[in-house]
């Protein structure tokens, strides 16, 4: 008798229909082609567990491996005007976004978020590839300004998670206006003389870059971002010339004075907490993971956002022998 | 005259009115004056016809028109003592980038402009107003001067975009551009910009952060050109007429969006068929809207400009 057609299959089957069940266990890495599962995947912070490539993160899961026992309140963005220009390329604008919202489950390319790190009171946003390219939007534009109105207020520090391929084009030059817009954003926080951290992320590249990407009080990267103003492709369709090996990845810039380091994704949290503490002037944080801040301590209260651990399947699949 | 591919049939009709006079000069005998005249007002008419609907696809064509004129041409023309300062302090002088100061009537101001070139020559030498990481760096230099010495700053925005090369990402080229943006937001002095042609990106917000903002009628501003956004969009850089149509990059456009605070009309048939009206009109607008910013403080200036921007595009196109 086959126990895993006949008795572990079903009964993998049964424990999963009643959770939500991920549409791949299992991950190819793009990188060296190992096959990850996803759980393991998802403990590493989506990081490769053999050849440490960074794949993406959701803005959701990185602040849960951010924010002290996972715990952040969102920050609220006030909605642009739908599809302002109008826009129609082979597909509707409103079109497009339904599909990016269905896929993703998220409403726009950018989550801002406040809570605290290291027992640390801080302002995140972080920029959604996955949806749309993360492009920038009048969405993301009004979430980086709220983000930076909510780190005055909170006297926090921002720390910004770029992601994006560039302009949202479907918003033509209400897009490019984001690049003066969230500019403001950066100069209320440095006028309020509150720490403002980039981390670029895989790729940051385009009016994202040529912006509040590249304002930031300290500049972090992942490990092999690609960050540029003018894509590869466009500049070798421009010289007519091969590329140097690693040309605009995060090394690359680090080489060129671009970026103050380059960290990876599992060392992030406690650099972030290290540099934020002692530009504010605290004491050195007490390392590690940090259950979610007490509520009375918490300004604003964050909201608990972690749904109750579901019971783990593992001992369920243990082959049982007949 | 270089004729735009949509002005072929006005081409046709102004042609023939030159071969006219051209056959009566070598033979006296022949009256074509009436004939003749006849032609150059259906031409005249045509030029206005076409220039009353031009599409968004023609006002690209119409901005990147060689014939129209160009930063250099503005400069000489409108600004006396005019003193080009050079270099970024750091690693070169962006030859895409004029700068320097001037004065515009009586008043001594800062002058920062992307200028093309206007033959094989100079556009070579200009790298076609495509700015590198130094052209920005230049401009944040004197606007840092400007401030300093509280002298209003014109720009004259014409680029198809920062120049996408090797070295200029390996200087830094959205830093450089990102910085620009921040330094116009920054300095506590009138800052008014003008787009005389094409307002590429980018590479036209580093000027363009402006107190105020104005584009000549046929001048376009947009975030992607026609050809890039129809290559990614519609997978086919063919369909630029339609991707300029959906980026809604003309001045009219803009003007609803309440991007742009003003436009200057240009002459019947384009700023390339009389340039020197068309920089007329455009100095007369810089004296106006720079008389009118003189009188506010630095506060006021620097805070004006910022919510000025945190609030474009709060409507959309109902603006
Ligand atoms: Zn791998």
């Amino acid at each position: 008798m086959n126990w895993i057609s006949n008795y572990v299959r079903p009964r993998i089957n049964s424990i999963f229909s009643r959770r939500e069940v991920p549409e791949n266990l299992w991950t190819k890495c793009p990188e060296c082609g190992t096959m990850l599962f996803h759980r393991e995947l998802t403990d590493n912070l989506n990081v490769c567990t053999n050849c440490d490539h960074h794949m993406a993160i959701t803005p959701r899961e990185r602040f849960k491996a951010l924010f002290d026992g996972g715990a952040f309140a969102e920050v609220e963005v006030p909605a642009p005007v739908v599809d302002p220009l109008q826009f129609r390329d082979q597909k509707r604008y409103p079109d497009r976004m339904k599909a990016a919202q269905k896929g993703s489950g998220e409403t726009e390319a950018m989550l801002v978020a406040q809570g605290e790190m290291g027992r640390t009171p801080v302002v995140a946003a972080a920029q959604d590839f996955s949806f749309m390219g993360g492009s920038m939007g009048m969405y993301v534009g009004n979430a980086i300004i709220a983000a930076a109105q909510r780190a005055v207020e909170a006297k926090a520090p921002l720390i910004l998670f770029s992601a994006a391929g560039g302009a949202r084009m479907q918003e033509g030059i209400l897009s490019l206006m984001q690049m003066p817009r969230t500019t403001v954003a950066v100069e209320m926080l440095k006028e309020a003389g509150l720490p403002y951290i980039v981390v670029l992320t895989h790729p940051t590249t385009g009016g994202v870059t040529a912006s509040y990407a590249m304002l930031g009080d300290v500049h972090i990267a992942e490990p092999n971002a690609l960050i540029c103003f003018a894509g590869p492709r466009v500049i070798e369709q421009t010289i007519r010339e091969k590329l140097p090996e690693g040309f605009q990845r995060a090394e690359y810039l680090l080489d060129h004075g671009m970026l103050d380091r380059v960290t990876p994704r599992k060392d992030m949290r406690e650099e972030l907490i290290t540099i934020t503490r002692m530009l504010l002037g605290l004491s050195p944080a007490i390392k590690g993971d940090l259950p979610p801040p007490k509520p009375e301590q918490a300004e604003d209260g964050p909201q608990g956002t972690e749904e109750a651990p579901a019971e783990e399947p593992q001992d369920a699949v243990e082959p049982k022998t007949a | 005259m270089n004729y735009l591919e949509f002005e072929k049939p006005l081409a046709e009709i102004e042609g023939k009115a030159e071969e006219l006079r051209a056959m009566a000069r070598a033979d006296e005998g022949m009256d074509v004056t009436a004939e003749a005249a006849g032609l150059d007002q259906k031409a005249k008419a045509m030029l206005v016809d076409l220039y009353k609907k031009l599409t968004p696809w023609q006002k690209c064509q119409v901005a990147r028109h060689p014939d129209r004129p160009h930063c250099k041409d503005y400069i000489e023309a409108l600004f006396s003592e005019y003193t080009p300062l050079a270099g970024d302090r750091n690693f070169a002088d962006d030859h895409a980038v004029m700068g320097g100061l001037a004065r515009l009537g009586d008043t001594p101001v800062v002058v920062i402009g992307h200028e093309k070139g206007h033959d094989t020559k100079t556009r070579i030498e200009r790298n076609f107003g495509m700015a590198r990481p130094e052209g920005y760096r230049k401009a944040i230099r004197l606007m840092d001067l400007a401030d300093r010495f509280n002298l209003p700053v014109i720009t004259l925005v014409d680029t198809p975009g920062a120049y996408p090369g090797k070295g200029a990402e390996e200087r830094g080229q959205s830093e450089a551009i990102a910085r620009a943006t921040e330094k116009c937001l920054q300095i506590g002095v009138p800052l008014i910009s003008a787009v005389i042609g094409e307002g590429g990106s980018g590479g036209a917000v580093a000027f363009a952060t402006a107190n105020r903002v104005v584009m000549l009628e046929h001048s376009i501003y947009s975030v992607i050109s026609p050809e890039g956004c129809a290559s990614i969009l519609w997978k086919d850089a063919e369909k630029m007429r339609e991707a300029a149509e959906a980026l809604r990059l003309t001045a009219q456009d803009l003007s609803k969006l309440g991007v742009i605070d003003r436009i200057v009309s240009e002459p019947v048939g384009g700023a390339q068929r009389d340039r020197a009206t068309t920089i007329a009109s455009v100095g007369k607008t810089l004296e106006t809207l720079l008389a009118d910013l003189k009188a506010k403080s630095r506060d006021d200036l620097v805070k004006e400009r910022r919510s000025k921007f945190l609030q474009i595009g709060q409507t959309g196109l109902a603006a």
